[in-house]
């Protein structure tokens, strides 16, 4: 066997700390080791041609890497053995960077280290089989969860492509968040005017079939065929009969808080979230309705001239199969209740910014006048609080939540144009306006006549009927007090609770602060560890309408990417029986989790016949190679490949 | 020197040791790190040849429970080797030297703090003699 190892400076990430020369002429006494070399940069064209060269010249057939970790650029090098001739998984790396260069410092141990780790891979690499892979067919269906702006873009994107979409909303309406906001910057444009087209436009698209209030229930498959079971929750009400006339609204007794008017207006048990909404028909919220409840009450039969109310109805499960899926499940605005300092729910004028967000809607509580929620009359001084739980690691988030300033800045430009007496002070303790005009923007609230003041709020008393915001002004060096009649908080943006059992379904993993982590930072934005699961939105961490608008594109030109080419490959390491030594006791089945053990029957030749015997089986296009089968069998028979019992070992044998 | 081995699962501990790495947070040079999948493929028999061929420690580091790529494979970490500890114990090995551990794929500082606990205790403890095939050591 003629293994060649290719030791990767890196610059000076590895070469800094770790003496690649010495590494590279050393690797060359390793078992089997035929060649070695050290150059600059091994991913970069140039590195890559050398090891071409030298599988050519020096006839190698395994290769062995000590580079960054596999998980950058494995697939780079499979790709360089297979336009070379090999079989793409004779090569095995190294991870010198991430796991040595990076994390030692410089010195003898550290090179020592970096060699023993090139002579566990050489190890491995000597006990490698040849991988394949199958092509398999794609479902050309996608599903999109999510209704929000997000969500709504990804799904006219796939769907103007030409391929069906189901969009699935867990309210009974699209919109999300973007339908809550009156205008939106760095332009003033009414949100709804530029929401409320591409709400139409996605309920009547002839690709896209609208499931709204409607929940994932479970998902099993993989990339190309994901089987995935939606719950369609009763509305209760029959929306082929139904005209939407809103009688049963308007009767309804219930009353309950509407979470769409951030719980300062109160909605009906039968309703539609808010003028707007697409579908723009009734369900009935069946945990707040007297007759689910109690059993009693049926007005909105009585008086609905459709007869469209059904009490019998029951939810539906939808299966479908779906090639790709994009969440887009949006986040939350904390609210901070309980925080003594800005006075939260203990004072009615101390709101967050969503709730004047609201206030300044026509359509809102308030019929789009600015009022102390106390009082009802006009506020002469408005106190903005800016980063309440953003960027504060003590209490709230470590992170920046992004838009705040902006909406801030676009606030006091509203309530200038609503009250244009009324004085506004932002307490700020950075101002951040990276984006196209967000900056002019920004100016332009300044110099319209908003106060900034730069310090963080220590407390809003609230003691009495006043409001006295007490902060630290950085500009003169003195602590300040404002009177306030009306405090507006500028309350962080957060991970949405539900999206995390949503994501642990799909296999997309959560970042520390809970959002949906991207498969790489940089170069991989929208997808997740999953493949064919891609993200799009404030699910993934504070984002903008434009910068959101921008993924869902790309989340859904991935997925039509997908669509255009077909097929996906199947896994190359996925579990494989040694029928002569399995017992057939099928211990691996259960701790499967996609089911792709099954008991199958052999028949084998003993003295004087042949016997049927069972044994456990793998479909090999469910697999999705994690091994634990191959540890819970008790002969060795199972072994997953790429990870044999041989290679592991011969690893641990060099540590 | 001691010398640990730690399988990492690709999907969380391998890509939280990797965030460690890109973040220049740095841990002692004892530590090899093995790639599996998934935590569930580390059978007792590359714990126990971990043990025989020098390990003085073994680390078997997973996705947090509930959040497994392969949705129940850490689960069936957990239970396997807390079943392998017993065993341990009963061949007279100190089961302090085997450790599994939850760390995501984001939790750099917590891969880093856990290999700095974990050096620390097996620094204290010594070499595992017990359990090594002294025919199997490199020269040195």
């Amino acid at each position: 066997m003629r293994i060649g190892v290719f030791i990767c400076w890196c610059g000076s990430n590895i070469a800094g700390t770790v003496d690649v020369e010495s590494l590279s002429e050393k690797a060359k006494f390793l078992p089997d080791v035929y060649y070695s070399e050290d150059v600059k940069y091994m991913c970069s064209e140039i590195g890559q041609e050398s090891i071409k060269k030298a599988i050519k010249e020096q006839k190698l057939e395994r290769v062995v890497i000590g580079s960054c970790s596999p998980r950058m650029h494995e697939e780079t090098f499979q790709e360089v053995l297979k336009d070379s001739g090999l079989n793409p998984y004779y090569v095995e790396i190294a991870n010198l960077r991430e796991q040595c260069s990076w994390v030692h410092d410089e010195g003898e141990e550290t090179t020592q280290k970096a060699f023993e780790l090139v002579e566990k891979a050489v190890a491995k690499i000597r006990f490698a089989k040849p991988l394949t892979t199958e092509t398999l067919p794609v479902t050309k269906r996608a599903l999109v969860v999510g209704g929000g702006i997000a969500g709504i873009q990804s799904a006219l994107d796939i769907a103007e492509a030409g391929y069906e979409v189901d969009l699935v909303e867990n309210t009974p309406s699209l919109g999300g968040r973007m339908a809550q906001l009156d205008k939106t910057f760095p332009t003033l444009d009414c949100s709804a005017c530029i929401l409320t087209p591409k709400m139409v436009e996605a309920s009547s698209h002839p690709n896209i079939r609208l499931l709204t209030y409607a929940e994932i229930e479970d998902v099993s498959g993989f990339v190309g065929n994901f089987d995935i079971k939606i719950r369609q929750k009763a509305k209760s009400i029959d929306h082929d009969k139904c005209t939407g006339c809103g009688d049963c609204t308007e009767k309804c007794p219930a009353k309950i808080d509407n979470e769409f008017e951030e719980d300062k207006e109160i909605r009906k048990a039968v309703y539609t979230p808010f003028p707007q909404a697409v579908p723009n028909k009734p369900v009935i919220d069946r945990d707040n309705c007297r007759y689910f409840q109690k059993g009693k009450c049926k007005v909105c039969q009585k008086v609905c001239p459709a007869e469209a109310v059904d009490y019998e109805q029951e939810d539906e499960i939808i299966e479908e199969r779906y090639g790709g899926v994009i969440l887009a499940t949006g986040f939350d605005q904390l609210k901070p209740e309980g925080w003594e300092e800005f006075g939260y729910g203990a004072h009615p004028d101390v709101i967050t910014s969503l709730e004047l967000e609201r206030m300044f809607n026509s359509s809102g509580p308030t019929g789009g006048k600015v009022v102390c929620p106390s009082t009802g009359r006009e506020p002469k001084r408005v106190v903005f609080i800016q980063c309440v739980g953003s960027r504060d690691k003590n209490k709230g988030n470590a992170y920046c939540s992004k838009v705040c300033c902006l909406y801030t800045a676009k606030h006091t430009l509203l309530l200038k144009e609503k009250l244009p007496d009324t004085e506004s002070f932002v307490f700020y303790i950075d101002i951040r306006t990276a984006g196209k005009s967000y900056e002019e923007f920004y100016e332009r609230a300044r110099s319209t006549g908003a106060k900034y003041l730069k310090g963080h709020v220590s407390k809003v008393e609230t003691d009495g009927k006043e409001l006295l915001v007490r902060s630290y002004d950085n500009s003169i060096g003195e602590q300040i007090e404002v009177e306030a009649d009306l405090v507006v908080l500028a309350s962080a943006i957060k991970a949405k609770g539900t999206t995390e059992g949503l994501a642990q379904m799909f296999g997309a993993t959560g970042d520390k602060d809970g959002f949906l982590s991207e498969a790489h930072p940089k170069l991989k934005p929208v997808e997740t560890q999953t493949a064919g699961v891609f993200l799009a939105g404030a699910c993934q961490g504070p984002n903008d309408i434009p910068d959101t608008v921008g993924q869902a594109g790309a989340a859904a030109s991935k997925i039509i990417g997908l669509f255009n080419r077909g097929e996906v490959e199947s896994l190359p390491t996925t579990a494989e029986v040694d029928a002569s030594i399995c017992s057939g006791c099928l211990k691996c089945e259960p701790v499967c989790p996609v089911g792709a053990i099954s008991s199958e029957q052999i028949e084998e030749k003993v003295p004087g016949g042949v016997v049927t015997r069972q044994v456990a089986g793998v479909n090999n296009a469910l697999c999705r190679g994690c091994g634990a089968c191959t540890a819970a069998c008790r002969n060795g028979a199972m072994n997953l490949k790429g990870y044999t019992h041989r290679e592991l070992l011969a690893e641990v044998d060099n540590l | 020197m001691i010398k640990i081995a730690a399988f990492c699962c690709n999907w969380c501990s391998y890509a939280g040791a990797d965030l460690c790495g890109s973040s220049r947070l740095k841990y002692p040079a004892d530590i090899r790190i093995i790639r599996v999948p998934c935590s569930s493929r580390v059978d007792a028999s590359l714990v126990l040849r971990a043990f025989q061929k020098g390990a003085d420690g073994v680390m078997v580091n997973g996705c947090h429970p509930g959040d497994c790529h392969y949705v129940s494979g850490n689960y069936h970490t957990r239970r396997r080797m807390a079943l392998l500890k017993n065993l341990l114990k009963f061949m007279g090995l100190d089961d302090e030297r085997l450790e599994v551990n939850w760390i995501s794929g984001s939790e750099a500082g917590k891969f880093q703090q856990t290999v700095l606990d974990f050096t620390d205790k097996i620094n204290k403890l010594g070499p595992a003699e017990e359990m090594r095939d002294m025919r199997c050591q490199k020269p040195s």
